[in-house]
């Protein structure tokens, strides 16, 4: 008897680790990354690489929060990374320094760190509800309506930073208490520091998954994606809850793109270039599917991370960045081939 | 010789489905060169028949022979192979490509060009034309279909049959969306093809045109062959009575509800299309059951659509308890108490990607926020109570709803519109794909909600159930009210007779 009940509980502990091991695949595959990677390296798991590799994921994490929801739509925004290059250079174009030469406005007043992030963030809003608007009412599809965006912005961004008879230049001599958000940290102790980048990351993410799971608006968000029709019956405002999604991803653009020009202490015109690609792959390794309806703001985070940790593993088991390349496509593929057996099975 | 009077013989042909007998050892003979008719109500088994014929489903029992063959089709194209083709209610043409590229697709005329071949577009366009002159069809084959009349798209659909050298050709419905002169043109073709030894099954409800054109009328009711009469013994009266003539067993739970004061009157709604509703009046009273029959195509979907705020109204007004409203859309429907079952289950009813406890709250999220963000707990009470009001059968709460069974995912929907406690729910067809077990159900919830002062509108094709289950009957016919009738008084052949008042 004794020994019926253990092997009873023995095959239900292997089904929950196998049921675990299906829907968790991506986490798993990036914690076996990390340990075998810190296996042949092992400066790899030191303190400050994770930190290093937690700072990166940071602006890009945020980009995937705006990204992600519009997936879940059925959507998608390809003018996520062109947004980010024109809020970055915004920002940084009212945070230089006063004795810096090449300024972009020569006589521009100094004004408080939190005015230029915010009027970033408005600029990304704004494209943010050209899109919604176009998607929402002029029913564009949303890849065509961001395709036409993402260029705009580009142009735009172009525009801005375009200083006759010198052309466009990098925005540099960012002032120090702007680019000190990006790379300052909280010293723990000693040696150990956690950077605000990170906090705001977090932040961010918590936001955002209150968002998704305990509002409305995440519900009606879900449900969108899972059936628009049904949700039109059901009395969900579908044109009105699109419109807020898009804002939404273009307001975390907006701060991306700032956080991003703090961080790099300069920002080009170039800024961004196909890093709404990176967003999209990353939200579909971590399981949102590009039919909508399914994934989780944790999958959105997990799929940043893989991509981060992927590149930084490479860089430090020192293969060349064009086989980096070739390992992101690999992945993309192959996390998606798992992932959507859980949904396959069922049918 | 047997094999020479009948082109198509389908021998003791049963089918079941969980729960119900779809099919029950039915044998129909079409003779060649003849036009033979299947009638039956919605639901009396025609469409499985066919389907059974093409190979869709495998017939549980019984065989299908042609020309005294035994065949059994594995695909359409098997079929079509063999001569049969069949003419679809709903056509699905590729609308932007040309006609005759619709008409050949899939056997495209080729030539060669060393290795390669290439399609020959220049003998596709001398074969459409010349198709078309045989049946005096005037049609441009290179004009996109986008820009034909349906009549004109189901012209393409047999002429494709008469290419396929078809012969046997099932015509489904073919004249719900044709107007008069095309229905002429119509039977000007399936005379000529009679008349070429071609068998035509056509199916229909309209008596009129079954016998103006049919040889042969083989009626259906219930999954069983009531009989196959020559034509000309037939009268609208006989086959409405042979359609529905039969007996009701205790398939309805006891009404206990009594109807009070109008609750809703709904006066003169028209929609902008021509061809749906027009100046429909009625009224709705509180705790009452009022029953919505007619033939499909009596756009009763699109009248409730429409006062739901789904659909557009040209004329007509709405008034609640003595007020007139609007419903612009469906959100402002909702505010005013009033919920709808759709009919079509999949494409508006389930999220079938997310749970059943998503699915019971979709609508009703409102109730629970509680200072901006939502009370899943008091929600999962309240899907709890949901599920074991209704005896949802399903694992979990979490459980996606496309893991469950038709009629629990009916019951699912129904939940999410009871949280909302309506006063009056709108049930478009609501036990369509659902096995007998779980239609008891529900009309038992439906009966109780009306004992408890619900006023319900239950839009039904299937006769019994409208009986068994209204207070009153309102029935249409191609967009109008034709009567309204009291439940106990009616029967059926009333029914059926003003459902097809106008064909």
């Amino acid at each position: 008897m004794a020994n019926a009940k253990s092997l009873d509980s023995g095959i239900t502990l292997i089904k929950s680790i196998r049921e675990f091991a299906t829907k968790r695949a991506i986490l798993l595959v990036l914690i076996v990354l990390v340990l075998l990677t810190g296996v042949f390296q092992p400066n790899f798991l030191s303190w400050d690489n994770l930190i290093n590799v937690l700072m990166i994921t940071s602006v890009y994490v945020i980009i995937a929060f705006g990204e992600g929801p519009i997936l879940l739509t059925k959507g998608v925004d390809l003018s996520a990374g062109r947004t980010v290059g024109l809020t970055a250079c915004v920002a940084a174009s009212m945070l230089q320094r006063a004795d810096y030469e090449s300024r972009i406005f020569t006589n521009f007043p100094f004004m408080p760190l939190f005015v230029p992030i915010l009027i970033a963030i408005v600029v990304g809003l704004v494209v943010g509800i050209i899109n919604g608007s176009i998607v929402a009412f002029l029913k564009v599809p949303p890849f065509i309506t961001t395709l036409g965006t993402m260029v705009i912005a580009y142009g735009a961004v172009s525009l801005y930073v375009d200083r006759p008879p010198h052309g466009a230049s990098p925005i540099g001599g960012l002032r120090d208490d702007f680019t000190n958000i990006a790379n300052g940290a909280i010293p723990i102790s000693g040696t150990v520091r956690f950077p605000y980048i990170v906090i705001i990351a977090l932040v961010v993410f918590l936001l955002m998954w209150v968002l998704l799971t305990r509002t409305r608006l995440g519900k009606n968000i879900y449900a969108i994606g899972a059936n628009p029709d049904a949700a039109i019956v059901s009395g969900v405002n579908v044109n009105r809850t699109l419109i807020i999604v898009y804002i939404l991803a273009g307001a975390l653009y907006g701060l991306a793109g700032a956080l991003q020009a703090a961080r790099q202490g300069s920002a080009t015109n170039n800024l961004g270039f196909t890093w709404e690609l990176d967003a999209i792959a990353a939200c579909v390794i971590g399981g949102v599917s590009t039919t909508g309806g399914i994934g989780t703001v944790g999958g959105m985070l997990t799929g940043v991370l893989m991509l981060t940790f992927m590149n930084n593993a490479l860089v430090f088991l020192n293969v060349s960045p064009y086989w980096q390349n070739i390992f992101k496509g690999i992945i993309i593929v192959s996390a998606v081939a798992v992932d959507i057996r859980k949904y396959l099975r069922k049918r | 010789m047997a094999a020479k009077d009948y082109i198509l013989e389908m021998k003791g042909i049963s089918k079941s489905f969980p729960g119900v007998q779809a099919l029950d050892s039915v044998s129909i003979n079409v003779r060649p060169g003849s036009v033979h008719a299947l009638m039956g109500e919605n639901g009396a088994g025609k469409s499985t028949l066919m389907k059974c014929l093409f190979g869709i489903y495998s017939p549980d029992q019984g065989e299908i022979l042609i020309d005294g063959k035994k065949v059994s089709f594995g695909s359409a194209r098997d079929a079509l192979n063999y001569g049969l083709s069949m003419i679809h209610q709903e056509l699905l043409p590729i609308l932007y490509r040309s006609v005759m590229e619709n008409l050949w697709l899939g056997r495209f005329p080729l030539y060669n060009f060393g290795p390669l071949k290439f399609v020959n577009h220049a003998k596709m366009f001398k074969d459409t034309q010349a198709l078309f002159q045989e049946l005096k069809m005037d049609i441009d084959p290179t004009t996109w279909v986008i820009n034909l009349s349906v009549s004109k798209i189901q012209s393409i659909e047999i002429a494709k049959a008469v290419s396929h050298k078809s012969r046997i050709i099932i015509m489904d419905e073919p004249t719900s969306s044709l107007t008069e002169n095309e229905v002429d043109h119509l039977f000007e073709i399936i005379r000529k093809l009679r008349n070429e030894g071609v068998a035509i099954i056509y199916i229909s409800h309209r008596m009129e045109e079954i016998l103006k054109i049919a040889d042969e009328v083989s009626i259906m009711r219930d999954g069983r062959l009531v009989g196959t009469y020559p034509a000309k013994d037939l009268t609208t009266d006989i086959i409405i009575n042979r359609m529905v003539g039969r007996d009701m067993n205790n398939r309805f739970p006891r009404k206990e509800n009594v109807p009070g004061d109008v609750v809703l009157k709904v006066k003169d709604f028209t929609s902008p299309d021509p061809k749906s509703f027009k100046n429909v009046s009625f009224d709705l009273r509180k705790g009452e059951i009022l029953g919505v029959s007619g033939l499909v195509g009596a756009q009763r979907t699109e009248l409730m659509e429409a006062i739901f705020g789904l659909r557009p109204v040209i004329s007509g007004s709405i008034w609640l308890h003595g007020k007139e409203r609007r419903m612009r859309d469906s959100t402002e429907a909702i505010s005013e108490k009033i919920a709808l079952v759709t009919e079509d289950r999949r494409t508006t009813g389930i999220f079938q990607i997310l749970s059943v406890y998503d699915n019971i709250l979709a609508a009703n999220w409102k109730s629970y926020i509680r200072r901006f963000l939502l009370d899943l707990k008091q929600g999962e009470s309240e899907v709890k109570k949901s599920i074991d009001a209704l005896r949802i059968k399903t694992p979990s709460s979490r459980t996606l709803i496309q893991n469950l069974s038709g009629g629990n995912q009916q019951k699912t929907i129904i939940s999410r519109w009871l949280l909302m406690d309506p006063e009056i729910l709108i049930l478009d067809e609501p036990t369509r794909g659902i096995d007998v077990g779980a239609k008891y159900e529900i009309y038992t919830i439906i009966a109780d909600l009306a004992k408890r002062g619900k006023s319900i509108i239950m839009i039904s094709s299937e006769m019994p159930e409208i009986l068994g289950m209204s207070d009153r009957i309102m029935v249409m016919c191609e967009g109008r009210m034709t009567g309204i009738l009291e439940g106990k008084k009616t029967d059926q052949e009333e029914i059926m007779r003003l459902a097809t008042q106008f064909m």
